[in-house]
């Protein structure tokens, strides 16, 4: 029971990172229709800012903490809405194909050229906050453990309110719903969309500060693999939909974490892939999602 | 094409011509051609799935790690009981090659359709994301499968490939894809790919359209990898990642989706490309997506599409 207890731990810390990442997919991915491919890379930058940002403060103080994500997340922002504003603004009205090549490109080039500017070999991330364990009954809890499920809390239920209590959210889910009828209301659809960009590339920064927190070992590719399970994650929970995306996170960390630690850890990887094909087959939508028809 | 069997008949005839003369040609340029035919397999093959039906797949690589990987199989586990300790003649070597390149092809074809049939429902970014999961998938598993060297991957396949089986491939495969396409069943894939909910309304079957592409498309796939594997003689599950998938997406794009000739031409500059930029390697990738970048910006038809009046995709 203990063991389980602890595994669901680690499962839901690492869950809400991907959680945090499955954000900007899914509301990228409700504006505009398409899957931000860079996004896993603007979470990998995240890691990195926090990094360069983290190096300049002293260790271990909950202020210098904050102050990293802050930077990570402002940076993140400003780099989501510049790739939005150079790359994908003027593919709006390409086919869609164009559009994810587009963005598997502009992966590609932040992830080489990552490599180019930071080098291809891993780096040790600064512990940041302070950092203590503990223990409560037989569970071995960390501070970082804490920190990353209270963060997410925090910055979910943030992006709760600015979504369905604010002018701007409402704007945007009238954008995701209908981009003409909503620029027919006197909405700026790319002031929205920019908006959208900086929200979730916040996130994704947000979450590569976290994640380096808990694995502190960062390098140029680390956003491939947290990124494709991130989104599967959004599409387990139904693409577009902002609830399912931390849903579909959370339960993916643990069904991982759960794996990881059976006889089958091997295939670890695999599993998050596995899960995909499967919801793909029987439920396409996603937990939370609502089947539409196209219509012509 | 007009008479693409006598195409088929010349790149025949030009495969054995060269092989030929092979001995007369600097090995280092034999290498780089027999990468260029490879490469051509695979971008030929995929612009049949992505170019001619629209699909989106990230899996080429998936597949060809399937062909490599039950190919070397065949020629180091089974090979020596058939051949017998001397290793056989020439001939029986080839068909034993031959063999060999069936089973991988007809595995990957397997592996297509067993990926096809569920996720070929869906579309676009969708099936590019099941295509590329699946891709993961097949790597995890050939890294756990100990048989098959797992993560060191498989070492010691006999370097069957040459000049004449790569080149007599290239022709098989343009020939088999132009002929598919330019078919009135081959119609449908074009039908599929301009407007699916239209070809649907006509009365066409497009999903098995689209399997059927897939199916094809993993074969030469299939055999592609094949004939890698026993170039390079050794395999490892990571060379067949994410980003080979990419680098064949790259040539199908940059010669214009559905243009057999244009892929030709992109997989042969793709190929060169890197030897030529061998100076500056590290930046090859970098160049690589920027050129991707760029070219959906400012013509998104591909490089080699010279048809007016027609978008690429």
């Amino acid at each position: 029971m203990t063991e389980f207890l602890q595994q669901l731990l680690n499962g839901l810390s690492l869950g809400a990172i991907y959680a945090l990442i499955a954000l900007g997919y899914t509301m990228v991915y409700g504006v505009l229709r398409f899957i931000n491919f860079a996004h896993a890379d603007v979470f990998m930058l995240g890691a990195f800012i926090g990094y360069y940002i983290g190096n300049h403060i002293p260790e271990g103080t909950i202020g210098g903490g904050l102050l990293v994500m802050a930077g990570a997340m402002i940076g993140c922002a400003v780099i989501g809405m510049l790739i939005e504003r150079l790359v994908y603004r003027p593919l709006r009205s390409a086919p869609t194909l164009n559009v994810l090549i587009t963005a598997i490109g502009v992966s590609l080039l932040l992830e080489y050229s990552g490599q180019l500017f930071f080098g291809a070999a891993p780096r040790t991330f600064p512990a940041i906050f302070p950092a203590a364990n503990f223990r409560l009954g037989g569970l071995a809890i960390s501070s970082n453990q804490i920190l990353v499920i209270g963060i997410t809390l925090v910055l979910l239920l943030a992006l709760h309110f600015i979504v369905m209590k604010t002018k701007i959210g409402t704007a945007m889910r009238a954008v995701s719903l209908n981009p003409r009828a909503a620029s027919l209301v006197g909405i700026n659809n790319d002031f929205i969309i920019s908006f959208t960009f900086a929200v979730g590339s916040a996130m994704a920064g947000a979450g590569g500060v976290l994640y380096a927190l808990n694995y502190p070992s960062i390098d140029p590719l680390m956003g491939v693999l947290p990124g494709l399970k991130a989104f599967v994650a959004a599409i387990l929970g139904g693409i577009g939909n902002i609830p399912g995306a931390a849903l579909g996170g959370l339960l993916l960390g643990t069904v991982e974490t759960f794996v990881g630690g059976s006889a089958f850890s091997t295939y670890k990887d695999a599993i998050a892939f596995g899960i995909l094909i499967v919801i793909l087959l029987f439920r396409p939508a996603g937990l939370l999602g609502k089947f539409t028809v196209e219509k012509v | 094409m007009p008479r693409p069997h006598l195409y088929l008949l010349a790149g025949l005839l030009a495969a054995f011509g060269i092989s030929y003369f092979s001995g007369h040609i600097d090995p280092y340029q034999l290498d780089v051609l027999t990468g260029i035919g490879i490469n051509i397999i695979l971008a030929v093959s995929l612009n049949l799935v992505n170019g001619y039906t629209g699909q989106f797949s990230l899996g080429h690589a998936g597949f060809m790690s399937v062909g490599a990987y039950l190919a070397a199989a065949v020629s180091v586990f089974l090979g020596p009981k058939i051949l017998g300790a001397d290793g056989g003649a020439l001939w029986q070597q080839g068909l034993l090659f031959f063999g060999a390149l069936l089973a991988g092809g007809l595995s990957a074809a397997f592996a297509g359709l067993l990926v096809g049939v569920p996720s070929l429902r869906l579309k676009g970014d969708y099936l590019a994301l099941v295509t590329l999961g699946f891709g993961e998938i097949i790597r995890v598993i050939f890294q756990n499968v100990e048989v098959l060297g797992g993560a060191l991957g498989l070492n010691g396949i006999p370097p069957y490939t040459s000049i004449f089986w790569v080149l007599a491939f290239v022709a098989i495969t343009t020939f088999t894809v132009t002929c598919l396409v330019n078919s009135t069943y081959g119609r449908g894939f074009l039908a599929t790919r301009d407007d699916e909910i239209a070809a649907e309304a006509v009365g066409l079957n497009t999903t098995r359209y689209k399997i059927t592409a897939f199916v094809i498309g993993a074969f030469f796939a299939g055999i592609a990898g094949g004939l890698y594997g026993h170039f390079k003689m050794t395999i490892t599950p990571t060379g067949f990642d994410f980003t080979k998938s990419i680098e064949i997406v790259v040539m199908v794009i940059l010669g214009g989706m559905g243009n057999t000739l244009g892929v030709i031409l992109a997989a042969i500059l793709l190929t060169l490309l890197p030897e030529l930029l061998r100076p500056i390697a590290e930046y090859r990738m970098v160049i690589y997506s920027l050129l991707l970048i760029v070219l959906m910006l400012v013509r998104p038809q591909g490089l080699f599409n010279f048809k007016f009046g027609r978008g690429g995709t």
